[in-house]
Formats: C-alpha cells, sequence, structure tokens
C-alpha cells in the first residue's frame, strides 16, 4: 500500500475489506543501498501501518528484499542482516515475499538464506513465483528448495501468485496457494475461481496486487460479484475471500481476527 | 457442477469478444513486415491447444509459453518476463 492514494484505502473500508497484508516489495527500481531497505521496512512496521490505522484498518506485513534484488548477494546479505530487528514489530507476521525471478542461481542462494533465517526466528514465509514463461519452473525449484529444509513445515508456507499449471503441485506438496489478481498479467477472477472449483478450496486464498504498476485494490471484492454471478454461496464465498486467509495468518501470534478487534 | 446455460448466458459475449480480438491481433501481426519472433511462434503453437478436449486447456496454454528446463541459470541479466520462453532445448 506504500505505492497507493488514501482513496484506494478508503475504497477498501467501503468494501468491506477487515485488514492489510503487505509484503516486502521491489520498489519498480533497484534501491542504492541496505540504508534504503531499513528505511522502507521503516515505513512497513512503523508509518504505513499507521496511515491504514487512519482508515481504520489493520496493517500486517511481511519483510525481506524481493527476488528481483536478489542477483547482488552482497546486497542481499546486508539487507538480511538488518531483518531480524524489524522482526518484533507487532505488525510483522513473517518473511516475505521471498522466492525467485528469473530463476538464477544467486536468486536460489539468497532464497535459502531466507529459509534459514525464516526458520531459525519461527515466521511464516510468504513465497513470490516468478512471472510468465519463468514460472513452472521457478515455482518448482522453490517447492523443491522449502522441502529440502527439513525445518519448513508446508502448512506455515504460502506460495503466492499459482496459475492453473503451477496449483497442482503447490497443493499436492502441502503448501498454502495464493491467486493474485491481476488485469492482465497472473489471474483474473474468472480464473481464480475456475481453479477453485477444480482444485478444490482448501488451503487457498485469493488476493488483491496494490502496487505501483496497474493493479486493483478491490479485486477480491469483485471476484466476490463474480462468485455470487455464478451461484456461489455466502458460506462458501466467505471461506475463500475471509476464513481461509485468517486460517494461515493466525498461525503467527500477531495476527489478530478482525472479529475479536 | 454448474450449469451449462448459465455459463454461457453469463461469458459467451465476453469470450466471443477475445476471440474476434485475438483474430485482429493475428491479422494485425500479418499486416505488418514479416519478421520472425520466437513470442508469435509460442503463441500459434498455443492455439493449438484451444482445438483440444482435455479439460485443461488454460494450463496447456500456460505450459505453452513456459520455460520447460529445470536447473537455474548462471545469472540473471534482466528482472522482466516477456511473456514467453526464448531458450531453445538442443
Amino acid at each position: 500500500m506504500v505505492s497507493r492514494t488514501t482513496d484506494d484505502y478508503k475504497s477498501m473500508v467501503m468494501a468491506g475489506c477487515q485488514a492489510v497484508c503487505e509484503p516486502a516489495f521491489w520498489a519498480g527500481f533497484d534501491r542504492s543501498s541496505a540504508q534504503g531497505f531499513y528505511d522502507y521496512f521503516c515505513q512497513l512496521t512503523k508509518h504505513e501501518p499507521r496511515r491504514a490505522s487512519l482508515f481504520g484498518l489493520p496493517h500486517y506485513t511481511w519483510l525481506c528484499i524481493n527476488p528481483k534484488e536478489s542477483e547482488d548477494v552482497k546486497l542481499a546479505e546486508e539487507v538480511l542482516s538488518i531483518i531480524p530487528e524489524f522482526m518484533q514489530s507487532s505488525n510483522v507476521l513473517g518473511v516475505g515475499e521471498i522466492g525467485l525471478n528469473k530463476n538464477s542461481k544467486n536468486e536460489v542462494l539468497v532464497l535459502e538464506k531466507h529459509i534459514d533465517l525464516a526458520a531459525n526466528n519461527d515466521q511464516l514465509i510468504l513465497v513470490h513465483t516468478p512471472h510468465l514463461e519463468d514460472k513452472r519452473k521457478g515455482t518448482r525449484l522453490i517447492l523443491d528448495i522449502l522441502k529440502a529444509d527439513s525445518r519448513i513445515k508446508p502448512e506455515r508456507c504460502i506460495i503466492d501468485h499459482v496459475e492453473e499449471h503451477t496449483v497442482k503441485m503447490v497443493l499436492d506438496d502441502g503448501f498454502w496457494a495464493g491467486m493474485t489478481l491481476y488485469p492482465e498479467t497472473k489471474c483474473t477472477s474468472n480464473r481464480a475461481i475456475d481453479i477453485l472449483e477444480v482444485f478444490g478450496h482448501e488451503r487457498i486464498w485469493m488476493n488483491s496486487a496494490c502496487d505501483w504498476g496497474v493493479s486493483v485494490p478491490l479485486a477480491v471484492p469483485m471476484a466476490m460479484q463474480e462468485m455470487r454471478r455464478r451461484g456461489k454461496s455466502a458460506k462458501y464465498i466467505d471461506k475463500i475471500v475471509y476464513q481461509n486467509p485468517i486460517d494461515f495468518m493466525a498461525q503467527s501470534p500477531r495476527f489478530l481476527d478482525p472479529i475479536d478487534l | 457442477m454448474e450449469n451449462r446455460q448459465n455459463i454461457l448466458d453469463l461469458y459467451f459475449l465476453d469470450a466471443r469478444s477475445r476471440l474476434i480480438d485475438i483474430a485482429a491481433f493475428m491479422d494485425r501481426v500479418d499486416r505488418a513486415e514479416v519478421e520472425a519472433d520466437f513470442r508469435y511462434d509460442q503463441f500459434l503453437e498455443a492455439l493449438k491447444e484451444l482445438g483440444g478436449t482435455e479439460p485443461n486447456r488454460a494450463e496447456k496454454v500456460l505450459l505453452a509459453f513456459s520455460d520447460p528446463t529445470h536447473d537455474p541459470i548462471p545469472k540473471a541479466t534482466t528482472k522482466a518476463a516477456c511473456g514467453a520462453w526464448s531458450g531453445s532445448i538442443n
């Protein structure tokens, strides 16, 4: 949400959103130093929660150096060294969004370092899977790397941005799957609903992307409307867009069920 | 199981519109100067999947554009993905 306006917050509240979950993200340009990440982590753990609270929205976040900036291993190591300081913040749910972008050897190395950080600090993991032509291969690599670490529990990891060609391998390996709704890349609402119809509604959620590019903060409420058009019950829709996210995130003691707030 | 009539009522016009958009895109490409491009080659391959009868056409189209290899690449030289795999298997 650091890229979005207050109008977006207002629209999300009016559409019924109960909380915001914001992973550390590539800024659209490379940050020049670890200090830049330090400032960004301050934004995610202090300033953005305050901004969200003005609209009555609890704000949660995830910390990492995004895979898009993982080719520079030295920078990544510097950033990794400052993350533990921020892990004590009350809105941090875990490490993310980590993963791969172009499936390079350095990206794999930095991913393994992030997994080690998460395991050592008993953190949930949010994984970004690569884009477009790189997704299938990257998702397979990521799953194999996670499974190779015996400390990692699949049910405490969500593999985001799944599509029709990756969702099965994610669910079959016991991980949670996230479907990110985008206008062009990743999933549309209708495809996400199709995936639910084919692969079921356990360990899966959908999320709206709210970044600096073309993205729709109300994508999930719009998908809810599409589910209604297809005749899905209120109970079914509630499980997908509300109960499932709560079930996953509540594995962190920092996450508070909105109903208890 | 959803009612087929309902699905067609909801989505036929939208799918028809998208299909015509694809046809118009291909006509546009044909009108342009001929130049080989791996993206369009894969696009044509992916189109063949629509003629199948298995209920996983979307998955097959995605796979048609996907990198089929398994090992990490030596170095990332770009951040962006273009939507089609530029490599080849020897």
